[in-house]
């Protein structure tokens, strides 16, 4: 009321419905609360409380309730019908039967009989179950008192000095010497737990990540027929998974594979724009790493039209002819180059190691 | 007991032990001494007849929360079904089962007990396809249930541990799924785990090092499946379930919001009783997700990992992605430009990488995590609140709420960018452009929109309780004019629109004291005031009684009525009436007439003459 009568009367209250009222609670210094100013009337509406109980048909009529009851029971009903009929499927279809199901097409019969007539059990159960609560079960309103969560001050007090107490009690605040050590105790006992983990959970990784099974004079083979590779069956514009000969015999296929994957494209060396490229490929055929230097999917996608890779994770895309430079996407090092030629009887081989570390970048790579 | 006063301690008790009683004859006797067995050893009948008298509202968008529950306890059930088949070990074996495609490729054993589930093992690939659509309606009811919480304010206190709590499952359960999703090790979840490996090594200086240890050594390795399955089914469960069971016991001891609307207040909670009413609807609620979940698993297909085939790190398949609630981390990996690595004195920081794979998702959840304190400390609101609000009533948090969600829903459309090209025959390049440039703009023309959008509404209301519901009936009065009328709205439904407080924006306090001394921490709450008004500075305020009065200008309030008078007639013009019962009601061909006359008219009670007319 007070602030009101303050304010000059083209006050924002006369316009209602503009956006930019001001309200009426001034608050003002944080922490405390926002104080109410009334006009001349109350405030606030105040709360008509529960609207009127509407009763439902069930209550009024036995009729109805006697339908609700059937309609429940035939929904149960159902529910076990749909159980026996799992049952009987579970037994007398076979696992491989193929059926063909409308808007499906052709589907494994025996899932879809068993998924339906579970499903069928379930929803049932609990169709039932929730229209039993809607038509039967009584529906008027009741109403709980909340309490706020804070504890009373008595025993607030009471759980302070209970632990304060015990404090003292323990002389823990008196004998300072216990405190420190065991802190110090308690600082260091996770120590000899972590270190068995950190220290065992594997290996370092050394220069790992900075070679691969590649080794000077080792084959191209085709991924995965493992077939040497002539350089004169290299046609103009063809492609070629690749792996290091002899890999198929290491004793790590998998993480060996996961560094060695190559790609290998022909090209018209007049279109390759970067001499070191055309230096270490042969007669316009390159070999690239086949692992994104963006997180380590393998750039499967090549496009010889236009001569780019793509990643098709996270569509990273490499310019072949510009030494598989990154041209869009996430990934920021061009693909390692494989440097590679011919052995004497015209087989494609690599010329050397690959020169620096494949995939993704990490820390100490350089 | 004694009368007399009994010492303290141990001894007392023993010595004045109160002797059960037996049960007291009945036609409940046998039922109530079973009752009483398990009272007499477990004290359960207080805590048991207040939990089953328990109160809970009823509202559609508080099953969102229920099927986070249920989901969870059907992905227990099934997910233990599953573990009796799964061999959790990379050991490489040749494939010699039904299936026929893939006979005689190497595979791991993962990769062949899942596949034998889901041909060999009857009704396996039932429980697999249910385990699996579980898991996605787990973490998408999670993520709903959390945008109800959060734009009802459900959060406030008393409940910002249970935010935190939440945000904190919903972290966990994506990180579970994407531990799930990777243990069949075929070539999609193998591939993903490939992109796992790499944000590890982009981690600076320890990268390769996180990665090794995590993998036990090179990529793929044989450790990382079992290593997987026991995070899976051991380590994310059991914290999950632990921190689930807080959260219900939380829910229990706050008892439940509410929706405001007549007879809810903040004291008291009105709603059904748990025994019978939600042990039947919640109960039956758990079979109808349960039922829809195994009728989507018998009906749709979800990871056909036979058709991907086993993992090999040289192949991959066009169109990778991972599950849906790993798409905004991925979409943030595909956006984020690769000008981000750096080389400097010759080591390597890929933050292209770093920063959307292992920094945006913890991000995220800390903002949602730390939303409620922020807000408390904006409103300096420190009661408790257990009445929630209506979205449009809190603009700005509503705002900053689709703001969060849009930035989030373009990272997740941006993981589709590949699928988007190929459907719609765009430039894949553009589409990401796009999105990059989307990222920053459209969310906050997203607030924007939905801070006006809520205001807007709020107007409504307020004409709506200012000038009820047109009836849709015109009167015409004796000069000729005609008029809508209007109804008032009900008193229970008005309540709804004018429950809700607005907050003001806090004021800066004066930056010196009463001596001319320069006050401590006021830059902090200059910052707080400019905060609080970003917050509140436009908010419409609830209509009161006072502006009803002068709107309908009630003859009996009209006295009391001071500047709302004013305010009232301009607004709504509502005079002229004909007849009694229509005071108040009447809108429309009043501009042309002064305000007095429209007092003179009511008061008398009739219609209005030729006086009352200009």
């Amino acid at each position: 009321m007070s602030d009101h009568d303050a304010e000059p009367a083209e006050e924002p209250r006369s316009q209602p419905s503009s956006a930019a009222r001001l309200d009426h609670r001034l608050d003002h210094s944080p922490g405390q609360g926002h104080i109410e100013v009334s006009g001349g009337m109350p405030e606030r509406f105040t709360d008509p409380g529960l609207p009127p109980h509407v009763s439902r048909s069930a209550d009024l009529d036995e009729t109805a309730a006697r339908r609700a009851e059937r309609q429940v029971a035939a929904l149960f009903g159902l529910s076990m019908m749909a159980t026996v009929m799992f049952l009987i499927a579970y037994f007398a279809i076979d696992q491989k039967t193929y059926r063909f199901i409308p808007g499906i097409g052709q589907a494994n019969l025996s899932n879809i009989v068993l998924g339906v007539t579970l499903g069928v059990s379930l929803l049932c159960i609990g169709l039932g179950a929730v229209h039993w609560a809607k038509t039967l079960m009584p529906d008027t309103e009741v109403t709980e008192d909340r309490h706020p969560q804070r504890s009373s001050d008595e025993a607030r007090g009471e759980a302070v000095e209970t632990v304060v107490a015990g404090g003292t009690a323990s002389q823990l605040t008196r004998r300072p010497l216990i405190k420190y050590m065991l802190g110090g105790a308690l600082g260091l006992f996770a120590l000899p737990l972590v270190v068995q983990l950190a220290g065992s959970l594997g290996p370092l990784p050394k220069a790992d990540l900075s070679t691969t099974f590649w080794r000077k004079g080792m084959r191209l083979m085709r991924d995965p027929e493992m077939t040497p590779i002539k350089a004169s069956d290299v046609t103009l514009g063809s492609v070629f998974h690749v792996m290091p000969e002899g890999i198929d015999r290491s004793a790590h296929v998998l993480e060996e594979k996961a560094k060695a994957a190559v790609i290998l494209m022909s090209l018209d060396p007049a279109v390759i724009t970067v001499p070191k490229e055309r230096d270490w490929g042969h007669d316009g055929i390159v070999a690239y790493s086949k692992i994104c230097t963006h997180v380590g999917c393998p750039v499967g996608l090549y496009e010889h039209r236009t001569h780019h890779l793509l990643c098709p994770c996270h569509q990273s895309t490499f310019d072949v002819t510009q030494d598989c430079k990154v041209i869009f996407g996430p990934a920021h090092r061009p693909l390692p180059q494989l440097r590679i030629t011919v052995d004497a009887d015209g087989y494609l081989v690599a010329a050397s190691p690959f020169r620096e570390a494949i995939g993704p970048s990490f820390w100490e790579r350089g | 007991m004694s009368p007399t006063a009994t010492p303290k301690g141990a001894a007392s008790l023993r010595a004045h032990d109160v002797k059960p009683q037996p049960p007291t004859r009945g036609p409940r006797a046998k039922a109530a001494s079973l009752a009483g067995w398990v009272d007499d050893r477990a004290g359960a009948a207080k805590p048991m007849s207040y939990l089953l008298k328990k109160v809970f509202p009823d509202h559609w968008s508080f099953m969102l929360g229920e099927i986070a529950m249920f989901s969870l306890i059907i992905l227990l059930l099934t997910g233990t079904f599953l573990t009796f088949w799964f061999v959790p070990s990379a050991g490489r074996v040749i494939y010699n089962g039904s299936y026929v495609p893939l006979k005689g490729i190497p595979m791991s054993e993962a990769f062949k007990s899942t596949v034998d589930i889901s041909f060999d093992v009857r009704g396996g690939l039932i429980m697999r396809q249910i385990h699996h659509w579980a898991a996605l309606m787990f973490t998408i009811s999670i993520t709903v249930h959390m945008f109800r919480v959060f734009f009802t304010g459900a959060f406030r206190k008393p409940r910002e541990i249970n935010w935190v709590i939440g945000t904190i499952l919903s972290l966990l359960a994506i990180n579970e799924g994407f531990t799930g999703y990777s243990l069949p090790d075929d070539l999609l979840s193998g591939t993903g785990l490939r992109a796992a490996e790499g944000f590890m090594q982009s981690v600076p200086v320890l990268g390769s090092y996180l990665a090794y240890f995590v993998f036990g050594g090179a990529f793929p390795g044989e450790a990382i499946i079992p290593r997987l399955f026991t995070v899976h089914v051991l380590l994310l469960p059991a914290i999950i379930i632990g921190l689930f069971t807080a959260h219900i016991v939380l829910v229990a001891v706050h008892k439940h919001t509410q929706y405001p609307g007549p007879g809810k207040t903040n004291d008291t909670v009105t709603g059904y009783p748990f025994m019978p009413v939600y042990m039947a609807k919640a109960g039956g609620f758990f079979f109808i997700i349960f039922g829809i979940t195994a009728l989507m698993a018998a009906l749709v297909t979800i990871n056909p990992i036979w058709l991907y085939g086993p993992y090999d790190p040289s192949p991959v398949t066009a169109g990778s992605q991972p599950d849906w609630y790993m798409g905004f981390a991925d979409g943030a990996l595909r956006l984020f430009p690769g000008f981000f690595e750096f080389h400097v004195f010759g080591f390597t920081l890929s933050l292209n990488v770093f920063i959307p794979s292992l920094v945006v998702m913890p991000l995220i959840y800390s903002i949602a995590g730390v939303y409620p304190f922020i807000e408390s400390w904006v409103t300096g609101d420190k009661r408790e609140h257990h009445l929630l609000d209506r979205p449009r009533n809190v603009p700005t948090r509503t705002g900053l709420g689709v703001m969060a969600i849009s930035f989030y829903l373009i990272l997740f459309f941006a993981a589709g960018n590949d699928l988007i090209a190929i459907k719609l025959g765009l430039s894949i390049n553009d589409i990401t452009r796009t999105f990059q440039v989307m990222l920053f703009v459209v969310p906050p023309l997203a607030y924007w929109v939905t801070k006006r959008i809520c205001l807007s509404l709020q107007r409504r209301d307020h004409d709506l309780v200012l000038h009820g519901r047109e009836s849709g009936r015109t009167v015409r009065t004796a000069e000729g004019r005609f008029f809508d009328v209007h109804e008032p709205l009900p008193e229970h439904e008005r309540w709804t629109l004018v429950q809700h407080e607005t907050l003001t924006p806090l004021q800066p306090t004066a930056t010196v004291d009463a001596n001319g001394v320069r006050r401590v921490g006021t830059r902090r709450e200059r910052l707080r005031a400019r905060v609080s008004s970003f917050y509140f500075a436009d908010g419409v305020h609830p209509v009161s009684p006072a502006e009803l009065a002068a709107a309908r200008h009630d003859a009996s309030a009209h006295e009391a009525v001071e500047t709302g008078q004013d305010s009232g007639a301009q607004d709504s013009g509502a005079q002229g009436s004909s007849a009694q019962d229509w005071v108040g009601q009447l809108h429309g061909g009043a501009d042309e007439r002064p305000e007095t006359d429209a007092h003179a008219s009511h008061e008398d009670g009739e219609d209005p003459g030729p006086t009352a007319v200009r």
